[in-house]
């Protein structure tokens, strides 16, 4: 059976920023991953195919909401617990951190913060329970790093009203019990509303051939006429900021989240540079595979004290989204280098699912383009430093 | 039914060995620590599973200082009631059993249950030592424990062989593999653990028994030899002349 060896590197002892409570729930996290995911996620990014079981694992460990309160079935934890357990996820596969990022961040942090009471009693406690799944859908066939273009849009028709249009690219949309959807009203301006799954006229076909995120359900979610109960609005959220705040925190978690796969990629390159002998030596004897190994863990520390930094503003309720954005951009792409100078290290190996690393890697040619891409980011501390927008 | 659980705290596995002190010291430095496995997986766990059906009361117990607070929390994370602390190094078994037998005494539980070796020392000592002192009967090791009423049920493997008697308590149990399932804990007990109480109690005194006075690490592991598969009388040889196996 395989054995997840994976071992934490911590270069600059950043774990002594840490509190104990951090540490008990990144061991529990890891446990877990090493346990229930990593023995069974090469074969169903393989076969394209979401481990449906561990859904209730995910929600028992407490990675659905972790920072929501407890009265909404949370856990109360802080933003860097969320972080920690980001981190955790996706150093198993991002596919099943993105998964419960959603969940968190993308469908109970807008139900909690935008939702009405009795939005907040029916969905929390089922979501953080993993008794109910959602899915966020802002991204449209043709509308992409530009959402406020979008035309999917309601009428209200009095006591309803009528969802048309489309949602693409939608992470969980093929098992989700429900949606959280920005359309736009008759006024064009950008509400949120949760659609569930068995609304006449709701479909999530879902999208095959993807080569990333292949243990990750992708799907569009298709609107034809769909009544939507009033009481399914967010009432007082209007405009951009409602969506955008959502992507602020999932966000936030993947800057954690594309650390986890950067240290899977380097521990699995460092051991495997002490035991593959070539020349009569181990390969990370000689000097080109030390500069790899060596630029790794000094990025992959700069990531650990940036995210950390971000973590303290975030509890502090003080990281703009211009801060999250750079260590979302950075770390994302610090961890797609480090995949591939990893798998490089490992040689053939390297390609075959024996490893982690091809899978982390081609998972994070998607981690790189969703919530912002790499480019839009940039353009955000762009905008943020010369405040002037170069996106239109 | 209220039960004693006896954890301690023992390196990570993955934790480098050295000493200090000429030798006769455990460097703790930079040591990751854990809750000793059997302690954790079985001892804690099937005591959580019993007051689960039964109800009752899980407290755990350490000796220990301030900085063991971190396992304390994490076997509260897992379900623990309440802990104790015994203010002091765990110096060596007979003075950790002295230390929980008389803190037992004082109390009215109904199973004390030990793991049934640490991975540290590995002494397996600590279990029959604490029902020696209070008087009560100890059984080792446990592989199943079933309890009714004040019958406890247990199964051991010894030898290849299992087993099966049957105990009232109160009674000292140890715990080994097979009693239960590893519970990883989950974040609300993780909050849970934040407001649980860990009573901080001043040792009795009690002299150890024992004083190290070297450690020795063993020899480092020599490499594997290779034989060629045609070469079995080589290979023989070796094993009866190297490796004295036949
Ligand atoms: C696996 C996966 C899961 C996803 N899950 C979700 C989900 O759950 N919910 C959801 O709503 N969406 C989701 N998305 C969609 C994702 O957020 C979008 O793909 C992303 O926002 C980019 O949009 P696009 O693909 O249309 O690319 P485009 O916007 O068409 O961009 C194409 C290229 O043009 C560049 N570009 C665009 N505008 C500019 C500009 N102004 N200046 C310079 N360059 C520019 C981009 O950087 C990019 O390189 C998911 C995507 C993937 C791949």
């Amino acid at each position: 059976m395989y054995v997840d060896k994976f071992q934490f590197h911590d270069y600059y002892l950043v774990d002594e920023l840490l509190t104990e409570e951090h540490k008990l729930i990144r061991e529990t996290v890891r446990n877990w991953v090493k346990k229930d995911v990593s023995p069974i996620i090469e074969d169903y990014a393989q076969r394209s195919e979401f481990p449906n079981q561990i859904i209730q694992g995910l929600a028992d460990v407490g990675a659905f909401g972790p920072y929501i309160p407890q009265e909404y079935g949370g856990a109360g934890l802080d933003q860097i617990s969320y972080g920690i357990i980001m981190m955790e996820l996706e150093r198993g596969d991002s596919g099943i951190r993105s998964t419960a990022s959603v969940q968190s961040s993308l469908v109970m942090y807008p139900i909690y913060t935008f939702g009405t009471e009795a939005q907040k009693k029916k969905y929390l406690p089922q979501l953080a329970t993993g008794k109910m799944m959602g899915c966020f859908g802002l991204t449209e066939p043709n509308h992409g790093s530009d959402p406020s273009s979008m035309i999917t849009n309601i009428k209200d028709m009095g006591d309803h009203y009528i969802l048309n249009g489309s949602k693409m690219w939608i992470s969980n949309a093929p098992f989700a019990d429900i949606a959280v959807v920005w359309a736009k009203d008759e006024e064009g301006k950008i509400r949120g509303l949760v659609v569930e799954r068995g609304d006449p006229g709701f479909t999530t076909p879902e999208t095959h051939s993807k080569w990333s995120l292949r243990a990750s359900a992708t799907g569009e979610l298709v609107f034809n006429n769909v009544k939507v109960p009033k009481e399914n609005i967010f009432p007082d959220v209007k405009g951009l900021k409602g969506p955008l705040s959502c992507l602020n925190s999932a966000r936030y978690g993947i800057s954690w989240g594309a650390i986890g796969a950067a240290l899977d990629c380097y521990d699995t390159a460092l051991r495997y540079s002490k035991e593959r002998i070539q020349f009569g030596k181990p390969i990370g004897s000689f000097q080109l595979q030390q500069k790899k190994l060596a630029e790794m863990i000094t990025e992959i520390t700069k990531a650990q004290l940036l995210t950390w930094r971000l973590g303290v503003l975030k509890n502090e309720n003080r990281a703009t989204p211009a801060q999250i954005s750079m260590a979302k951009r950075n770390n994302v792409n610090m961890a797609l280098q480090i995949a591939r100078e990893a798998r490089q290290i490992l040689g053939a190996m390297g390609i075959t699912g024996d490893y982690s690393i091809m899978r982390h890697m081609m998972n994070l040619e998607s981690v790189i383009t969703y919530e912002g891409t790499h480019d839009v980011h940039l353009l955000i501390t762009g905008m943020d430093v010369t405040g002037i927008s170069a996106f239109s | 039914m209220n039960i004693l659980v006896c954890i301690s705290k023992v390196p990570d596995t993955t934790s480098k060995i050295s000493f200090t002190d000429g030798n006769s010291k455990f460097d703790t430095n930079g040591v990751q620590w854990i809750v000793n496995p059997s302690d954790e997986w079985y001892a804690l766990v099937r005591a959580l599973e019993l007051k689960e059906a039964g109800g009752g009361n899980v407290t755990i117990i350490t000796v220990g200082n301030a900085e063991d607070d971190a396992v304390i929390r994490k076997a509260l994370a897992i379900g623990a009631d309440d802990a104790v602390r015994i203010n002091s190094d765990a110096k060596d078994s007979y003075y950790v059993a002295a230390q929980i037998a008389e803190y037992a005494k004082t109390k009215s539980f109904d199973l004390i249950i030990t793991g049934n070796q640490t991975i540290d020392y590995n002494n397996a000592e600590v279990g029959g030592m604490i029902a020696e002192l209070i008087g009560w009967d100890y059984v080792t090791p446990c592989n199943k424990l079933d309890v009714t009423g004040n019958t406890c049920k247990i199964e051991s493997e010894v030898g290849g062989a299992t087993r099966v008697l049957e105990a009232t308590t109160p009674l000292v149990i140890s715990a080994a593999k097979g009693m239960a399932e590893a519970r990883i804990p989950n974040m609300r007990g993780i909050m849970a653990a934040r407001t649980k109480p860990i009573a901080v109690v001043e040792p009795a005194a009690i002299s150890p028994q024992i004083k190290i006075n070297v450690f020795e690490l063993p020899p480092a592991k020599a490499g594997v030899k290779m034989i060629d598969p045609e070469n079995m009388d080589e290979l023989v040889k070796l094993l009866h002349t190297e490796a004295k196996v036949i």
